[in-house]
């Protein structure tokens, strides 16, 4: 177990600079997870800290000593992979075995190993058979157990849920978490799905274009995003973002967001937003903070109701989802399924603005 | 009105199923035509050979009987003649010795070439592997003019030890381009995970990538087992003296006296040339296969 540290870490291909002078503190036993859109260097920065890329500048550092130039084998770190890696010519107990036998460690330790990694994991019973033998929730099982044998400083993992079916990647993630809270490694998890990332994590790294964007706690970052991006990329269905102009209103402020819609901006926030007065600004509120009026879920009452006809309406069980336009942004609400009016109607609905973002078109950072 | 268009549908399904069937017994129908055509063409010699061999002199040389059966009974004299009183064990013994260390050389150099190539990245890999492939499209044919300057220069012209040097001059090119391939199409990430686990270039090689990619290199070893058992340009050009022969150009210079033709024992040298390599063929050929086909499912 050990800490990683990443001090402006750079990676060029040829003059394409896929990581961008990154700086990242991982304290022992943390489990944190780098979330992004593809091609925002997630990976490469994984790879670059298993040793499988070399860094272009800077120093990555595990246990306090820099291993730029040490080989994978020497960094003590364990990788699981999207597809599994496992070899196919051995069984489940030798791959688990194959990184102990070339370590040199003895016959009967590395049964006793096996034995207690196949157990956590439960695939005692999968050891004799082969990885063609094994269905994908199995495999990635013997994948994770081939590192939980060695007991390495840290753990990668690299997409390992993505070649699963939706529900056995549920409980694939709760198996990661739960395998985690026993061993407590130092675990470093790359996820292009946030809700993963949202699930698993005790910190999130949010990257986009090479950068980090943003780095936090979950709800940290699902309700005090620094940027547009991090708002957006955080959250299903996403944070919907209207074009607005923020105008003085008596002693407070309004967000205009058409016409006939202007929402109050809570008392609280008057004074950090009055910069914005006049200002062509960037209105953001997540899907469940526009809901149907009732009494107590909001500010003000009827200020911050609106009607809106309904574009689409899709009821998923629990909740309904509706769509609307204002001045031709598109928007989705989350409402009771009861309340929910049908497409093509109008409807009354509330903005739940103690949750309101103010964000900058021209920066994209949120005020 | 319910019922009409239930049984619309139902009615179009079934034409379209009949001609589906049709059309298909017809594709059948054809593939079994060329086959048999094809089976008839290719096995005929291999057939007049074998019927040949166990016939006896006699027999061959009375014009009147059907070339194609055996009229007077089998027998197996050609045999009993060819290894008593011919050098033909000779040749085989010699064939034997120069395959197995072909093959031996071959995949030793081949395997490394290969998984250099294939795995590592390093400048120019892809232009020398390449370059390696072109050199195997050079004809031995025009190669045998300066290869024996090469062998003579060696001191080993006359010499079975000459063919041990000069064939994988035709067979590693080859097999390291087979192996290339087959080794490029194992996943990057089994080498990482090799690298992860502790594993060096070499034992990645020889613990991870070998065994996974055990199909294409007895692919490679037939291949190599094929060109060096059944050359015959280079043991005709640089091998005189019997002792030295082997069978491909033993058989025949041995058998064939001006324009006789002891064709009895030609072909029952021929058949008994012919049967190694039919036997680890009949053993390995699922393995040739996936080997010649690899990478052609894979993304």
């Amino acid at each position: 177990m050990a800490e990683v540290n990443l001090r402006q870490v750079v990676k060029k291909y040829g003059d394409v600079e896929a990581v961008r002078s990154i700086d990242l503190d991982i304290p022992n036993n943390e489990f944190v997870v780098l979330v992004g859109p593809s091609g925002c260097g997630k990976s490469t920065t994984l790879r670059m800290i298993a040793g499988l890329e070399e860094i272009t500048a800077g120093d990555i550092a595990i246990g306090g000593e820099v291993v730029n130039d040490l080989p994978p084998k020497d960094r003590d770190i364990a990788m699981v992979f999207q597809n599994y890696a496992l070899y196919p010519h051995m069984t489940s107990f030798e791959n688990m075995a194959f990184g102990l036998k070339l370590r040199k460690f003895s016959k009967d330790e590395i049964r006793t190993r096996v034995e207690q990694a196949a157990r956590i994991l439960d695939i005692t019973e999968l050891l004799d058979r082969r990885p063609k033998a094994l269905s994908g929730g199995q495999r990635q099982r013997v994948a994770m157990g081939r590192a939980i044998v060695r007991n390495p400083k840290v753990f990668l993992f690299d997409e390992p849920l993505s070649n699963l079916d939706a529900k056995l990647r549920v409980q694939m993630r709760t198996e990661i978490k739960r395998v985690h809270q026993k061993v407590k490694t130092t675990t470093v998890y790359v996820t292009h799905d946030q809700v993963e990332a949202m699930t698993l994590a005790d910190r999130v790294v949010v990257m986009n274009q090479g950068r980090i964007e943003q780095i936090g706690p979950p709800q940290e970052l699902y309700h005090k995003p620094r940027t547009r991006f991090v708002a957006g990329f955080i959250g299903s269905p996403a944070m919907n973002f209207i074009p607005c102009t923020v105008e003085a209103h008596g002693d407070g402020l309004r967000v205009r967001l058409s016409d006939t819609i202007a929402l109050p901006v809570p008392a609280a926030r008057t004074a950090q937003y009055r910069t914005a007065v006049g200002k062509e600004m960037t209105f953001g509120l997540r899907p469940e903070h526009i809901t149907e009026p009732k009494p107590g879920n909001g500010v003000s009452g009827a200020d911050t109701d609106f009607a809106a006809v309904l574009d689409v309406v899709e009821p998923m069980g629990m909740e309904t989802m509706v769509f609307f336009t204002i001045n031709g942004t598109e928007v989705c609400g989350r409402v009771e399924p009861t309340a929910a009016g049908e497409a093509g109607t109008s409807m009354r609905l509330h903005a739940n603005m103690e949750q309101m973002h103010l964000i900058d078109p021209a920066t994209g950072l949120v005020l | 009105m319910s019922t009409a268009t239930a049984t619309v549908p139902s009615v179009t399904r079934t034409k379209s199923r009949a001609s589906l069937s049709r059309s298909r017994r017809w594709a059948l129908y054809t593939s079994y035509f060329f086959l048999i055509l094809f089976a008839i063409f290719f096995l005929a010699p291999p057939y007049y050979m074998i019927v040949t061999a166990f016939k006896s002199d006699a027999e061959m040389a009375r014009m009147a009987t059907n070339p194609w059966f055996i009229a007077d009974g089998v027998t197996l004299d050609q045999f009993r003649i060819l290894l008593k009183n011919t050098d033909f064990l000779i040749y085989f013994k010699n064939t034997v010795i120069v395959t197995v260390l072909v093959v031996a050389i071959t995949m030793v150099i081949s395997v490394l070439a290969a998984f250099a190539l294939g795995r590592m990245r390093f400048w120019g890999s892809s232009i020398l592997a390449t370059g390696i492939f072109l050199t195997y499209l050079v004809p031995d044919t025009l190669l045998f003019i300066p290869m024996f300057q090469i062998v003579k220069a060696l001191g080993l012209l006359n010499s079975y030890w000459g063919m041990v040097v000069v064939y994988p001059t035709l067979t590693v090119p080859f097999c390291t381009w087979i192996m290339i391939g087959y080794f490029q199409s194992i996943p990057k990430e089994l080498d990482e995970a090799a690298l992860i686990d502790g594993a060096g270039h070499m034992q990645m090689l020889t613990k991870i990538f070998i065994p996974v990619a055990l199909p294409g290199i007895i692919a490679a070893m037939i291949f190599a087992f094929t060109v060096s058992w059944a050359a015959f340009v280079y043991p005709m050009a640089f091998l005189y003296s019997s002792d030295q022969q082997v069978l491909t150009v033993g058989t025949v210079t041995s058998l064939i006296r001006g324009d006789v033709y002891k064709w009895g024992m030609l072909m029952a040298g021929a058949l008994l040339a012919a049967a190694p390599p039919l036997v680890i063929y009949a053993f390995l050929m699922d393995y040739y296969i996936a080997g010649l086909t690899a990478g052609a499912t894979k993304g």
